[in-house]
């Protein structure tokens, strides 16, 4: 870890991603609601909360040292009982409750119908993202448009993960055997975290994407170069890199479309086609940069102890070809 | 009836019939319920610490980001054993062991019916507990969170002993709970004082029965779905493998079908000690009786009909989950009946501010700020921004900490010398408070803005950048001062047990029977069994009541002292039928640990099942072969 933490400390900044990352700062309509509905939730329970506070201090301090009247007015104290403890509470709960049920509606559904579709899969522990209409595989980076919803299909090829965008909306479980539908939308464009919220392994804390919001035309050429094959090696030396890749067995997980053979995979990595396009490593671990690639290539375990890839032994010339081929997949 | 003072040479009597047998073999044969719940509670105490170091580490650890003090591995082995520890091992135990002691006191008998179930209980809750702990000490303890979701804590993903660690010793410790749950039911329906009528029964009492009652009701779900799981993992079934048709979201309902009783499965019991506790430092009945009794009763009933919002991000449709919303934001009203009965019965009494009641008014603002925050996760929208994240983990401490922890400890400041018959020292326990207080806020606090910025729990680093830094840091400081009160807890606790003051039998003037007999009691607990005619029998009627002393019935024949209990009838206890007691016996600690032997077989060697299954047997054949004593020898 040690090593990584010069990198690390700029990996968000170097993803464009800035500024808050809160629940409370939203960026786009659904987290807006909730946000507007915490709002209520708040103010509607930290006045009587605070007011019963006051209440028991008040009560403390004073210390009564008369004893009281003569008998225990079981009637007043009844009464009382049911106006501080059953009707009170019961107005503000069932007050909360319409706000509740009214935010929980327009969640729900997008306002408008979502014209694109992208299917994520939780992997432990990185994101596997499709755009079906448009041929697009990539990894732990989701491009979105600016100003209307898109439809998540949500899945997982191994255990539970959950997916959440703090900025943009609630989180939604990924739960193997079941598709979970989750619409997003923002409002500007931006680079937003998003991060797995349920307990996946034990790389869980290290499980980030980024959601981009770009514009329509930014958005159409990026999916247009997204679903191009990757562009066959153009120098010596990446084409030296493509043998190593073949040689040590990457291709074992990892797809190239268009230069290897998807295989049976024995553990499913990221499609590696425009690794280079991407602006990080590791689902959000280290900025996409050559020497971090470097380092991740030969010892993944000292950055994310416990993922899946191997550590892979190559000497200095094996590795700067295969640099030089990676980062020909823009 | 009569208000005669029991004759000396009685007491001596009641003393010889009750005695524990001396030397090692007595003391692990012993079934007096204050034996067995004085062990459960400093059982519970020693893990409450072991679960306190597993939390310093795991805050030390997340002090700074990319810090590397343990590895992954080890930091989801802590917070499991932390979440597992502090429940299964430290709250429900501690608190089984308050009402083993306290309920035979409060009603006014001389033990609890079933002597040694009660034995058995306590060694298996041991056993289990020690087992789950031999894990975490070999570096294989369970690393799944302590709500164990498959498909991550099954077969395909987890390997290794962690998870069947999990699975045994915690459907281990359920027998213990069932057993604990069954010998109150039964204790308090059948063996309360002559005249301590339902209405006449102590909150504590009837909190207690709440909590038996969910304890049957929610435990059984939980032994099944860790079968479920057992067996997917030991013989390869399919519950929760969905290649082959399982379903994981099964575990989430069943597991949180007991999970959220069980948070009040806590809860319920330090309500009734508060209600014990609120009116002797008010110097009078506690108000609205009826409507707390009612409260508790209701709130045992409604914690069965909100497991969904555990579920909000699951998936589920919005109707159906908006109904679990309507349900656990009805939740409120009980616990505002309960809080503001407090209140007023503070307010219209006569206030000495003493230890308990101190760590009672601590509780009371803290349970307030755990259950708005417990109000707003049962919205639905909201709870999907929140869930599973630092905010989620700052409202159950203040639930679990502030709304559990707390008042346990006004309950041992409380009963402390009812058990020992000292005082804990005023000075360490006003310094236990206000740490208590101060790093319990500073620890927990900051964990919710860390939720609203979005850090996930369960996550054993973060990166820098994200704005986690200082209030983690805060958070870990805030750990740090809570130890601290732990500390000043701990050498007050042994100090006093020493050398304490001495407390005499009524050191507080409380209303109730626990204080009617000697501090610490003797083994009989009563030589003349006493009768009730009223909530607080030693009490005078009026807001401002004097001591009175309790009357009682004649239940020793001269001469025939027996080891019996007076049995009495459920509703309005009027007296039946004598119940004699078996003594002492070795044989639960045999069946405890034939029964320890078979489950830990499931997660070695399956061989060792079938002996532990034969030896639980054998063991059983003596019990019931010991059955009742032969009835004493006229002298």
């Amino acid at each position: 870890m040690t090593r990584a933490r010069p990198f690390i400390a700029s990996a968000l900044l170097a993803a464009g991603c800035q500024g808050p990352h809160s629940v409370l700062s939203p960026a786009g309509p659904a987290a807006r609601s909730i946000e507007g509905l915490w709002w209520v939730l708040f103010w509607g329970t930290i006045v009587a909360a605070a007011l019963t506070i006051v209440l028991i201090v008040f009560v403390v301090l004073r210390r009564r040292r008369v004893p009281g009247p003569g008998t225990v007015d079981a009637r007043r104290e009844d009464r009382w009982l049911l106006v501080t403890g059953v009707a009170i509470p019961a107005a503000i709960v069932l007050t909360l409750l319409v706000a509740t049920f009214r935010t929980a509606e327009q969640v729900a559904r997008p306002p408008t119908e979502p014209a694109l579709t992208i299917d994520v899969v939780g992997h432990q522990f990185w994101w596997e993202v499709r755009y079906p209409d448009h041929g697009v595989v990539t990894a732990n980076e989701i491009h979105i448009p600016v100003g209307r919803p898109v439809r998540l299909r949500l899945g997982s090829a191994d255990v539970i993960h959950s997916f959440w965008v703090p900025r943009l909306a609630g989180k939604m479980d990924m739960t193997p055997g079941h598709v979970t539908e989750l619409w997003l939308e923002a409002d500007s464009p931006g680079v937003y975290r998003g991060q797995c919220a349920e307990l996946c392994g034990v790389q869980h804390a290290l499980m980030a994407f980024l959601v981009v919001a770009q514009p329509d035309a930014e958005l159409a050429a990026w999916l247009e170069a997204q679903a191009r094959p990757a562009a066959a090696p153009v120098t010596d030396a990446s084409a030296r890199g493509l043998t190593v890749y073949r040689q040590f067995d990457c291709v074992a997980c990892h797809a190239v479309r268009g230069l290897t053979r998807p295989q049976q995979a024995r553990a499913p990595g990221p499609d590696l086609t425009h690794l280079s396009s991407r602006r990080t490593l590791a689902a959000v671990t280290l900025p996409m940069s050559r020497g971090n690639l470097a380092g991740w290539i030969l010892d993944p375990q000292a950055h994310k102890p416990g993922n899946r890839m191997p550590a892979t032994t190559l000497t200095p010339d094996q590795l700067h070809d295969l640099l030089a081929f990676l980062e020909g997949l823009r | 009836m009569s208000t005669a003072p029991a004759e000396p040479d009685l007491r001596q009597t009641l003393a010889r019939v009750w005695a524990n047998k001396p030397g090692l073999v007595g003391a692990l044969g012993q079934v007096n319920h204050k034996t067995i719940g004085v062990r459960y509670m400093v059982t519970a105490l020693a893990f409450f610490v072991v679960g306190g170091l597993e939390a310093l580490v795991i805050r030390a650890q997340l002090a700074s980001p990319n810090a590397g003090l343990v590895s992954p591995e080890l930091y989801n082995q802590l917070f499991t054993m932390h979440g597992s520890t502090m429940m299964f091992l430290f709250v429900v135990p501690f608190l089984e062991g308050l009402a083993i002691y306290l309920v035979p006191l409060m009603i006014g008998t001389r033990d609890m019916a079933f002597p040694r179930l009660n034995a058995f209980g306590y060694w298996v809750y041991l056993f289990a507990g020690l087992a789950l702990h031999v894990g975490l000490l070999a570096g294989v303890a369970p690393d799944a969170g302590w709500f164990n979701y498959p498909p991550l804590s099954g077969p395909g993903y987890s390997l290794g002993p962690h998870i069947d660690y999990w699975v045994a010793t915690i459907t281990l410790l359920e027998v213990a709970a069932l057993a604990a749950a069954v010998e109150l039911i039964v204790t308090i329906l059948r063996q309360r004082a002559p005249g301590m009528t339902l209405s006449r029964m102590p909150l504590f009492v009837w909190s207690a029965l709440v909590m038996a009652f969910m304890i049957v009701f929610a435990m059984p779900p939980l032994v099944v779905t860790s079968l479920f799981l057992g067996l997917d993992r030991f013989a390869g079934m399919h519950f929760f493998n969905v290649a082959a048709g399982g379903e994981p979201l099964l575990w989430q309902h069943l597991f949180w079908f007991f999970g959220h009783p069980d948070v009040y499965i806590m809860l319920v019991p330090v309500q009734g000690a508060v209600s014990m506790i609120v009116p002797a430092f008010a110097r009078r009945p506690l108000a609205g009786y009826r409507w707390a009794v009612l409260s508790l009763v209701a709130i045992g009933f409604v914690s069965f009909g909100l497991w969904v919002h555990h579920m909000y991000a699951a998936g589920l449709p919005v109707l159906g989950t908006s109904f679990f919303a309507g349900a656990s934001m009805m939740i409120t009203i009980p616990s505002a009946v309960l809080i503001f009965a407090w209140i007023l019965t503070l307010w219209r009494g006569r206030l000495r501010l003493e230890l308990p009641l101190l760590f009672v008014i601590g509780f009371l603002v803290l349970l307030i700020l755990g259950g708005i925050t417990g109000i707003m996760l049962a919205s639905q929208p909201f709870d999907t921004q929140v869930h599973d994240t630092y905010f989620v983990v700052a409202h159950f401490h203040y639930v679990l900490f502030g709304g559990v922890v707390f008042p346990i400890f006004a309950a041992i400041y409380y009963w402390f010398p009812k058990v020992t018959g000292r005082m804990l020292g005023k000075r360490l326990g006003h310094a236990h408070f206000w740490l208590f207080l101060l790093g319990f806020n500073v620890t927990f606090f900051p964990m919710h803005l860390l939720g609203f910025d979005g850090m996930p729990r369960r996550v054993y680093t973060y990166l820098p950048g994200l704005g986690w830094e200082s209030n983690n840091l805060l958070a870990t400081i805030g750990a740090f001062i809570l130890a601290l009160g732990a500390l000043a807890f701990t050498i007050n606790f042994f100090a006093s047990l020493l050398g304490g003051r001495r407390a005499g039998d009524d050191p507080w003037q409380a209303g109730t029977l626990e204080w009617a007999t000697a501090s610490p009691p003797p083994i009989y607990n009563f030589a003349a069994l006493p009768a009730v005619d009223d909530l607080e029998p030693r009490w005078t009627e009026g807001p401002d009541p004097r001591p009175r002393p309790v009357a009682s019935v004649a239940f020793d024949a001269p001469g025939d002292v027996r080891r019996e209990v007076l049995a009495t009838t459920a509703l309005d206890a009027r007296p039946e039928h004598r119940v004699p007691l078996p003594a002492s016996s070795l044989w639960p600690l045999a069946l405890a640990a034939s029964v320890t032997l078979a489950f830990v077989g499931a997660m070695t060697h399956l061989g060792l099942v079938v002996v532990g299954a034969a030896l639980s047997a054998l063991a059983l054949v003596g019990w019931f072969r010991q059955a009742n004593p032969a009835p004493e020898a006229p002298r």
